[in-house]
């Protein structure tokens, strides 16, 4: 809820074409709802992005898009174990079904 | 193009999965500039 | 001498319409969509009594069957039923909800809860054949009051208590202006208090120790109690020693989310091996907020909700004697303020960094009681399965430090890990609901070891953006420790072969004499 006010903000005030949203969610259906969440609106109707479609860029940390542009020794250290944890297909899958159903950047 | 360059970076981390200060450490390697950074907990 | 595990209790109190009226996703709902299609669903998916009782990981948090016998039950879990189930297990209870609100009444001090007359006349007799209420606890419920006594408090500013949905009695605010004693949060302590004092009388019976040999109750649960001018000011624990009469006991609180348990484990086992208490009670009750925490996910998906139970516990750890399980205070295991938050730095600094003080490999360690979260519960709200990540990361770490072929990864999970069983409660599954399970497992000699790993999301405080875990070993008593293996094993094969040549001696002399 709060994450989802500061997120609005940040996007009024940088303007949603500049800003980046990285997810680091457990579960490929978690990073979907979050990440819909920053495009389509709060599926939940819940929170501030209830009907509010910013259309934010969105990645989750492990996708490769986003590993491609960090430090590959920093990644290594901070995130890599969790790559044996984590269903990255499943990840990856469902941020990009979002992203092009509704980022608008 | 690059995702990253020059962008403002909101970090919505898990507890379960990347924390929001990892994802932090490594997008700030990017040349992008972190606004804000959190981590969630579902349970 | 290490402080050993003498015994464990624990108790699941059934309270559906909390989930509705307490619970903070409903709570929240309420405020902001109080017509939403959520909250006209959800009582249709609230669990009767014997649901909850026939469900396997309940039974199995109480102790009515092992977490081997729920590994063994085809998951998900809620739609299978147990052929039997008893409200009493080895551990402990699953209370119904009516007798639950007696039992917050018996823990108030203050004439804070009101029941209704004819609720407290039906309830009362079923409270009263409790085996573990004696007439300290049933005297403290007092007769009932009117309806219209309850609506009244209810017009100003009290928290109804109902029963399938209709009012029972109420919580009142214990101050007109002080937001820390308003109604909500006594109601919130009290849930917590009698939760707790529930598994303090499971443990008085599960040890059979003299209640008046307690020395001192750490409570470790999730709750802040004070006034404006000490919000958190305190002692849950010795609120709760008081009605589960352990006469001299003294107690405090330690709060760290849901790290707490653990850190309060090392901090009972130290406080006993230095000789300061005998006898420690570590305890929590449970959390009213976090009833129905995932209640969305459940009810979209058309699941029962199953966060629909108040978990508490209770342990009791007491001086070496040479049978139960040692708690090695030595080598505890913590994330500290440096170690960083990379899920990689957090199991190092749980896992790997006090085996390395003990000079044992990741696969030495027979089992690790990780963070306990029933997966039906966090599966079907897309938080996954918790134990299982948590296992997937010591094996990993594993598979780094070399010790571990990464093929092995999946048999490495299934040796060493478990299927979760505990409500989403915070505190109540971080590593602790395994120990009672531990105990057993090391005396009958199924495990000689169980490292216990709490984890706490600090963060959520707003007060630090750190992430907090400690942990700590418990193995079989009399066993080598660490880095004595060696050397003692070095030892012990020397006098093995002294008194060896001794008997070897003696049975040459005695031939000699014949």
């Amino acid at each position: 809820m709060e994450n989802q006010k500061r997120v609005k903000e940040f996007s009024e005030q940088f303007g949603p074409e500049n800003i980046v949203v990285i997810l680091g969610a457990a579960e490929g259906e978690a990073s979907g709802i979050a990440a819909e969440t920053v495009t389509a609106g709060d599926p939940t109707y819940a929170g501030p992005l209830t009907g509010v479609s910013l259309g934010l860029k969105v990645y989750h940390i492990c996708e490769e898009e986003i590993k491609a542009e960090v430090d590959a020794g920093v990644y290594d250290e901070q995130v890599s174990m969790m790559e044996m944890v984590l269903d990255l297909d499943e990840i990856s899958k469902e941020m990009t079904t979002i992203r092009e159903q509704y980022c608008k950047y | 193009m690059a995702i990253l360059a020059n962008k403002k970076v909101v970090i919505i981390g898990d507890r379960d999965g990347i924390p929001g200060p990892a994802i932090e450490e490594c997008i700030k390697t990017s040349g992008a500039e972190v606004v804000f950074s959190s981590t969630e907990c579902f349970v | 001498m290490n402080s050993v595990l003498i015994g464990s209790a624990y108790v699941l109190a059934h309270v559906p319409d909390m989930v509705l009226h307490n619970g903070t996703t409903q709570t929240t709902e309420k405020i902001v969509n109080p017509d939403s299609e959520y909250l006209k669903k959800l009582p249709n998916h609230l669990r009767s009594y014997d649901d909850t009782l026939y469900y396997p990981p309940n039974q199995t948090y109480i102790g009515g069957i092992t977490p081997k016998e729920l590994g063994e039950i085809p998951s998900p879990w809620y739609n299978q039923k147990l052929d039997n189930a008893d409200r009493f297990g080895k551990f402990g209870e699953i209370i119904p909800q009516e007798e639950f609100y007696l039992l917050m009444q018996a823990c108030d001090a203050f004439d804070l809860v009101m029941l209704e007359a004819e609720f407290v006349s039906k309830t009362k007799p079923q409270f009263e054949k409790h085996p573990l209420f004696d007439e300290s606890i049933t005297a403290r419920v007092k007769a009932g009051v009117e309806q219209a006594a309850i609506d009244a408090a209810l017009s100003n500013g009290a928290e109804g208590l109902y029963s399938n949905n209709q009012i029972v009695g109420c919580v009142k605010k214990a101050h007109d202006l002080d937001v820390n004693l308003n109604a909500e949060v006594i109601l919130e302590n009290l849930v917590s208090k009698a939760s707790c004092v529930l598994s303090l009388l499971h443990l008085t019976k599960n040890t059979a120790i003299n209640k008046n040999e307690i020395d001192l109750v750490i409570d470790c649960s999730e709750e802040a109690c004070g006034d404006m001018n000490q919000r958190g000011g305190g002692n849950m624990a010795k609120a709760a020693a008081e009605i589960a009469g352990f006469t001299n006991a003294t107690g405090s609180d330690l709060r760290a989310f849901c790290a707490a348990p653990v850190h309060a484990l090392i901090h009972a086992a130290a406080l006993v091996k230095s000789g300061t208490y005998k006898n420690v009670v570590v305890a929590a009750g449970g959390s009213t907020a976090k009833l129905g925490m995932n209640g969305k996910d459940h009810v979209k998906k058309d699941l029962p909700v199953m966060e629909d139970v108040v978990g508490s516990f209770a342990v009791l750890i007491s001086e070496n004697d040479g049978i139960n399980p040692e708690i090695l205070s030595e080598y505890t295991g913590r994330h500290s303020v440096g170690s960083g938050s990379s899920p990689q730095a957090v199991i190092t600094a749980l896992v790997g960094d006090p085996l390395d003080k003990m000079a044992i490999k990741i696969t030495d360690v027979d089992k690790y009681s990780v963070e306990m979260q029933n997966p039906d519960i966090t599966k079907s709200a897309g938080a996954g399965d918790v134990p299982q990540a948590n296992y997937k990361m010591i094996g990993a770490l594993a598979v780094k430090r070399g010790e571990l072929e990464r093929t092995e990864l999946g048999n490495f999970i299934k040796k060493h890990g478990m299927v979760g069983w505990a409500p989403t409660q915070g505190h109540i599954p971080s590593g602790i609901p395994y120990l009672g399970f531990a105990q057993q497992d090391i005396m009958d000699g199924h495990i000689k070891n169980c490292l216990f790993i709490g984890k706490g999301s600090l963060f959520l405080g707003r007060m630090t953006n750190l992430f907090d875990g400690c942990s700590i070993m418990i193995q079989k008593n009399g066993a080598k420790q660490g880095s004595q293996v060696t050397k003692e094993e070095a030892a012990i094969s020397e006098s093995e072969i002294k008194a060896l040549i001794a008997e070897t001696m003696r049975e040459f002399a005695n031939s000699l004499l014949k």
